[in-house]
């Protein structure tokens, strides 16, 4: 059967029907879909992780244990989970393992570019590297198998095109694997010095056998065309090489890495003028030149952003580059917090207090953007609590009173604990807050370990946030609802003040998770005297005329914070 | 033939049902499809573009429409058909919602909303205009604007009337498929 997929769609397939038994991951765009989707073949077991780190190590205990394992994450979550996994390339499996890292090349939901081949590289593991969503299905048995014959974890890299591209997939049948038989082996599963090093010899031998092994690999091809030109390409851009430069040659890469040495020669022996074409770094072409061979590429690219096929065309066979995209007179349309939004709230009342923010990874980090203007940093899960601590210990007390740490509950429960302990632990005199809506927001409404929900939405034990730090020490916790302002502000002011430790709760689910009271707010034309004061929370919903502002009541979900910073009372539910 | 279309819009106006219903019935009619979806951070409210790629024959490989490549653009919002304008090929056609969504900065005046948007368009292709969320609002939400988009983009298709019945089906929650079937109708009938 024929199925229309999303490569994340696929990858799950692939896992379900090549038998895999356990999958963990931590959302993140754009892998999140990928344990969305397994999550609905009961015949796998699969949860949300409050991390990456954590995600890769149930994987690799499920692997040790025999079981076929996987654990998705996006790019930057592999950073989070290196520890486990750069190891986990000297202790090797027993069933198979897969790690499956989504890169975002253009950075549509990201905050870098980094390239998941050059980790494959550092830590000694086989990558994998599919065009479309059969090939994501195929390559993830495939990576299965690769991963039980060489005794490695193994990388299945996708990018955003292709992770979130839907193409034909033809569906196949589940084949069961019984559990691999598990044995104590302290030689190969305990990475004392003594043992690794023998691992590491290995290891060393393991990536020589795949690099041999891959020259004959069916996943790397070799589609002759005309041989004036040969281009080397793998993933999303091997797709826009074959629509930009239709009769080339082309040495298509199904692994990235270990590069399959006499099949690349081969390739460059027999074409006039070679190019390879890759996006982001120049990984293929750095050690392909390393060997000698003359060839081409990021010259006339570049690293930055995604290659297309009109790019390509404009670059490798002299057509005409489509300029840039008439943009004149068009105003920008940014992502925004959306109506009903309870960070909404905190931002308001942040930027009233005009205080420093180090805030975090989450829709929250909208309130960077106007009219909220609200924030200082945001680098990486987790970094809002550790920067605004650095910025105390370089700066003194008095800036901890002006700096605060936001962050959301699911960033909290993945990087924040232990930040928070090293302020407690390092006597901190600064303030946390943690913006708790319930949910993970921004990929999508993932449950996490503070919701009460696991990932099949059945009830789970709460982790409860208040005692969590109270358990630490932390003897200033308090509860307050963003959409309560003047408290909200009160509370602030108090605990900022304070010359001690403090996590501010910042309490009130996600707009789009609770059903809003629904009545959209009207402006009373009698009432409105135009101040501008409702335009300064930022919602989408509400726009300034020449006669006073207007609600919009397509957009307008009657959360009412609107009509809390009216100071005439022109704002109300329609109809009172 | 490969029919390439864009779909643009605002983050939150159902973009990615409307692609998944035309890559359902791609797919079912022996076509060969691919759809480039967009998930994630401009999601919320920001500008959302969703390319869909359909061919009878030929192998389809990228998943992207690029400029000057599109045969149709189905616009959900006035300012979002001003902005794909650079995708459409020469004598292809514009299908949009005349629906005014305000973004962030002309709400708060730093940037104004043009008020020749549907002029600028009509200079440059030809442009069928309707009130798709008014439309779909009379039929009982306006989130069923998307489907009546679908509705008008239809008749460019090569597709019957009851095979996006099906799709509609097969791609809409049980309590919300006559509502959708009602809104393609409007639109198809236009």
């Amino acid at each position: 059967m024929k199925q229309l997929m999303l490569g994340n769609e696929a990858i799950a397939r692939g896992a379900y029907e090549a038998g895999v038994r356990v999958s963990s991951a931590y959302p993140g765009t754009p892998s999140t879909e990928i344990n969305e989707n397994v999550a609905n073949y009961p015949e796998i077991y699969c949860e949300w992780a409050p991390n990456e780190k954590v995600a890769v190590e149930v994987a690799l205990g499920a692997a040790v244990a025999g079981a076929r394992s996987m654990a998705c994450m996006k790019h930057v979550g592999l950073n989070v989970a290196a520890d486990p996994f750069y190891t986990a390339t000297y202790t090797g499996v027993n069933g198979g393992m897969v790690v499956i890292v989504a890169d975002d090349p253009g950075m549509h939901s990201s905050q870098n570019e980094q390239d998941t081949r050059m980790h494959a590289k550092a830590s000694h593991a086989p990558c994998l590297d599919p065009s479309d969503s059969q090939e994501c299905k195929d390559f993830m048995k495939l990576a299965l198998d690769i991963s039980e014959e060489y005794d490695t974890p193994v990388i299945l890299r996708v990018t955003t095109r292709i992770a979130h591209a839907r193409t034909v997939v033809e569906l196949g049948e589940r084949q069961e694997r019984e559990l691999r038989p598990y044995t104590r082996n302290i030689k190969k599963y305990v990475s004392m010095p003594g043992n690794m090093i023998g691992r590491h010899l290995y290891v060393e031998d393991r990536e020589k056998r795949l690099a041999e092994a891959a020259n004959t690999m069916s996943i790397n091809r070799i589609e002759w065309g005309d041989r004036k030109v040969g281009v080397i390409t793998s993933g999303a851009a091997y797709n826009y090489v074959k629509e930009a430069m239709p009769n080339v040659s082309v040495l298509k890469l199904g692994m990235a890495y270990p590069l399959p040495r006499k099949l690349i020669e081969e390739f460059a022996n027999g074409v006039e003028e070679l190019y390879i074409i890759e996006d982001m770094e120049p990984f293929y072409e750095e050690t392909i030149k390393s060997w000698g061979i003359k060839c081409s590429g990021k010259d006339k690219t570049g690293v930055q952003g995604e290659l297309f096929a009109r790019k390509i065309a404009a670059k490798f066979a002299g057509e005409e580059e489509a300029g840039p995209m008439n943009t004149q007179g068009i105003p920008v349309r940014p992502p925004v917090l959306c109506p009903g939004c309870p960070h909404r709230g905190l931002y308001y009342i942040l930027g009233k207090l005009k205080l420093t923010v180090c805030s975090d990874i989450g829709c929250y980090t909208l309130g960077a953007l106007a009219p909220l203007n609200g924030v200082d940093t945001c680098v990486c899960m987790g970094a809002s609590i550790g920067m605004a601590h650095g910025m105390e210990k370089a700066r003194g007390k008095e800036q901890a009173k002006k700096t605060v740490a936001v962050l959301g509950d699911s960033t909290f429960c993945h990087s924040g604990i232990t930040g928070l302990l090293n302020m407690m632990y390092n006597s901190s005199v600064g303030t946390v807050i943690i913006a708790d809506n319930s949910i993970t927001g921004m990929t999508g409404h993932q449950q996490n370990p503070s919701t009460g929900f696991d990932i099949h939405g059945n009830v789970a034990p709460q982790l409860n946030l208040e005692k969590l730090c109270e358990s630490m020490g932390i003897k200033h916790v308090v509860v307050v609802d963003p959409y309560d302002l003047k408290k909200f502000e009160a509370v602030l002011r108090e605990e900022t003040a304070r010359d001690e430790l403090s996590v501010i709760i910042s309490r009130r689910p996600c707009a789009l998770i609770v059903k809003q009271p629904g009545i959209p707010f009207d402006s009373d034309p009698a009432k409105c005297k135009n101040c501008g004061m409702c335009m300064k929370i930022g919602c989408p919903a509400i726009r300034k005329t020449e006669t006073g502002v207007k609600v919009d009541p397509t957009q307008c979900v009657g959360c009412g914070l609107c009509a809390t910073v009216c100071p005439f009372g022109a704002l109300n539910a329609k109809g009172e | 033939m490969t029919n390439n279309i864009v779909i643009v819009g605002v983050g939150g106006q159902g973009t990615l049902l409307a692609s998944k219903i035309l890559g359902y019935i791609a797919l079912e009619n022996g076509y060969d499809v691919r759809v480039s979806e967009v998930h994630g951070m401009s999601q919320r409210g920001g500008s959302v573009v969703t390319y869909v790629r359909i061919s009878d024959k030929e192998k389809l490989y990228s998943a992207i429409v690029e400029q000057e490549q599109a045969d149709v653009v189905l616009a959900f919002e006035s300012l979002e058909a001003l902005r794909a304008l650079p995708y459409l090929k020469k004598g292809g056609t514009m299908i949009v919602n005349t629906q005014e969504l305000l973004p962030m900065p002309v709400i708060i005046g730093a940037a104004e909303y043009p008020a020749d948007c549907l002029e600028r368009v009509r200079e440059k292709c030809s442009v069928i205009e309707l009130d798709a969320t008014e439309i779909a609002h009379r039929c009982g939400t306006y989130k069923a604007a998307n489907v009546v988009l679908i509705g008008v983009l239809a008749k460019k298709l090569p597709f019957s009337y009851d095979q996006w019945m099906k799709a509609i089906e097969a791609n809409v929650k049980p309590k919300f498929i006559d509502i959708n079937k009602e809104a393609f109708k409007r639109g198809y009938e236009l």
